[in-house]
Formats: C-alpha cells, structure tokens, sequence
C-alpha cells in the first residue's frame, strides 16, 4: 500500500487533538509493532494498530478518520499491557472514535437494532456497545 | 466474615445463573454478602478519554454507597463490573485533581477518597478467604474434569487493576486446582473475546471467540469456566452459530466459576440455575458424576 504525504495532507492539528483527548502522545511511539502482533482484531482491520500510530504522527487525519480500526477495537488493553514505550493505545483509539462521535455522528445507530438481536443479549453488551460507538 | 457486595445490571436478569450460585456458595463458606443499596449501573465500560469524567460519576456514587454502608471491602462477580469499579476506584484514590473535580460536582454526596477496595471473587478466595481453607470445604472434588479458565480481558487489564500477573495468571489455575479439577492451560485464556463489538462487529466476534473455542478443545479442555456475562454470551451462547460456519465447531460446555464452586460445594443444582446455560453444561456435569441424577431432574 503507498500513500503520498504531502504538506497539503498532513493535518498538523491531529496529533494535538488526540493528546487533548486521550493525553497520550504518539510520537513516543517507535513503531516496533507489538501492538499489531498482539491485537486479536488485527486479520481484520484496514490499518494495524501500528499504521495508524504512524498514520497519527504524519497528521494523516482523513485516512486515520476513515479507517475501520478503531471502531474494531474492543479495548482488550492488550497492545497497552505490552507496549515497550508505555504508550496507552486503548486510549488513542477512544479518542479516534471521540472525534467522530463529538461531532454527533453514531456508528451504530440503536434504533435500528433489530429486537431479536438484541433480545437475549446481556445488559453489560448494549451498554458498553453503546457507551463506544454512540454518541 | 461479612463484605459489601455489588452485584450490577446483567447478574440480576440474564445471569442469574452468576449470581445466585456465588450467593449460594457463599454462605455455605460462611461469607456474608451484604448488597448495597440503591446501587446503580457501573457504566460497564471505563472512559479512556482523559477529558470525560462525566462517566465516572456512575461507578463513583456506587463506591460512596459501599463507603457509606461502612465496608471496606466491595465484592464483585462480573469481571467488567469489577474493571469499571476498580478502575473508578484508582482515579479517586491517585488523581486528585479529578477526584476534586468529581467530588465537587456530586456535591449532594459526601467526598470520596478512594478508600473502598474493589475486589473480584476469585482474589477475595485466594487473599482473603484462602485457598487452603476453601479446599477444606469441597465436599464434591471435580476430579477427572478437564477445566479450561478463560480470564478475558478485565480482569488482567490494564495492570493497575490486574488480579494476577498480566501476560501469566494463575489465579484462575489455583481456584479450579482447589475445587479438584483438573486444569487445562491454552494459549487464549487471555485473548479477546470480541467483547461489545457483538454489537458493532458480530461476524468477527463469532470468529475470534471460535479460535478461543478451537484453542481449548485443542488442549484438552471439556469445558469452559467463565467470569464474565459477556463472555458467556460471546463464548457460550452464541456457539450455535458456530457450529456449522466453521469446520470443527463442536459444542463447549460453559459454565460460570461460581456454578463450579457450587458443584464442588455440594449444593444443591437448582443453586446454579443451569437452565440459563446450554444444556451440555448439565450433561456433562451428569457424565462425570460430579451432580446427582434425582436432582437434576
């Protein structure tokens, strides 16, 4: 996959943002991919946790935006409890969803939830799902 | 012994079979489990927003709640309550900033300091029951049962709240150890089990719980011990989908580690309430032996 950074496309204010939200600074980031070797998503995500670590430093706001990574993320904490830098990537992927979500934009919509797929799921299921992918 | 004890939302309608079985197992250990009142949702997700504190309100009026009620100790089943509550629970004792923050804007209740401390069942049997003295109490060894413990996530991150060593827990180990059964180690006991996402990404959901599945059967293992109700939906409940997508699903006993306790307690089996389980829990509980045949019926 190539993709073209340019001063046109890098988004300057991204990296703020995510350190606004999550505190996290991803610069500390050395791309060693432990994250990426360890996430259970990972066969399906369109960027691995490390890319869109990478994607993050180069301001690349509309790819990270665009990807389906964040919104796989289950917040297992597992690239947390291995990343050599410290850095809380949960934490970053939350406030990649955040950007979306703030601006009132859901990724699941509830209403349209059919009622027997949601009949016999557990409290804790739609509240968190809720809690994640609603605004 | 007596402890406060927060039950949370799931365990009182869709896993019952969570909670009346540890109530039940409790007293026969002779462990008081006082339910807090007026206790609310946890939020069953920590905020990882370092601006959002608006979602720790829910599990910190659950932490004054236990405080008020005069317990040290709050008792936990379900493992995402026991993240959500343990977690809220650092924030208060260790951030002060935000615990000013969210003191002052609870100003109905009184302040809280983080001095409650949240504990699961599985690390309040192994620091504070014992597991010594919880082997003297097995009537009925699971012997010749091969246990797979399936920890998940929460309650092994991040580490501030872990039970246990990250990466290499044996809590879960030494409790099935004490009950007698016989302990099956895989690979995934720790992996995913695709969690809310049920919801946002089901497909992959099914498929990661199903290598988890594969992963157990692979090492031995006749059935599942679960803490978690989401787990058991993901892990448990949803295997009928499994079998038949993909090649060598077969069906997996799961059973929660409270519903074993019980059985090796010697209780009763309308105590574990396994009609909320799929039936194989109780045929094989039936084939090794470990319930009667009169009183399952």
């Amino acid at each position: 996959m190539s993709r073209e950074i340019t001063s046109k496309n890098i988004d300057d204010k991204l990296k703020q943002k995510i350190r606004e939200i999550s505190g996290e600074i991803v610069q500390q980031c050395m791309q060693c991919g432990t994250c990426s070797g360890s996430c259970p998503m990972i066969e399906h995500l369109d960027y691995s946790p490390r890319l869109l670590m990478a994607l993050l430093q180069w301001g690349q706001a509309e790819k990270v935006l665009g990807s389906n990574t964040a919104w796989i993320c289950a917040s297992c904490h597992v690239c947390q409890a291995r990343c050599p830098r410290g850095v809380e990537i949960p934490r970053v992927m939350e406030a990649v969803r955040l950007l979306k979500l703030r601006a009132n934009v859901n990724h699941i919509e509830p209403s349209n939830l059919q009622p027997e797929e949601i009949i016999d799921l557990p409290q804790i299921a739609m509240v968190s799902g809720f809690r994640k992918m609603t605004s | 012994m007596k402890i406060g004890y927060y039950p949370g939302c799931t365990l009182k309608t869709k896993a019952r079979n969570l909670e009346e079985s540890a109530l039940a197992a409790l007293k026969v250990l002779g462990v008081e489990a006082v339910e807090l009142p007026r206790w609310n949702c946890c939020g069953a997700v920590y905020s990882l927003a370092d601006d959002d504190l608006i979602h720790l309100i829910a599990p910190v009026r659950d932490l004054i709640r236990a405080r008020e009620s005069g317990h040290d100790t709050l008792l936990t089943l379900c493992s995402m309550c026991y993240n959500t509550l343990a977690r809220a629970n650092d924030i208060m004792k260790n951030d002060a900033e935000k615990a000013k923050t969210i003191n002052m804007f609870m100003d109905e209740e009184p302040d809280y300091d983080g001095s409650v401390k949240v504990v699961h069942m599985l690390d309040f049997m192994r620091d504070q029951y014992g597991w010594d003295k919880l082997k003297e109490k097995v009537k009925v060894p699971l012997n010749g049962f091969k246990v797979g413990p399936y920890y998940g996530c929460t309650l092994l991150r991040p580490k501030e709240v872990a039970l246990d060593k990250v990466d290499r827990p044996i809590i879960f180990r030494e409790f099935m150890e004490t009950l007698g059964a016989e302990v099956i180690d895989y690979p995934m006991a720790t992996q995913c089990c695709g969690s809310y996402q049920v919801l946002g990404a089901p497909d992959i959901t099914l498929k990661i719980s199903h290598d988890i599945i594969r992963d157990a059967l692979a090492h031995g293992a006749e059935a599942l011990a679960l803490t978690c109700p989401l787990c058991d939906f993901n892990l448990g409940k949803r295997q009928d989908l499994m079998i038949g997508k993909f090649d060598g699903a077969k069906d997996m006993p799961a059973f929660y580690f409270t519903q074993l306790l019980a059985v090796a307690l010697g209780l009763p089996v309308e105590a574990c309430h396994f009609d909320l389980n799929r039936s194989s829990a109780l045929g094989i509980l039936k084939q090794k032996g470990l319930i009667k045949e009169a009183s399952a019926a």
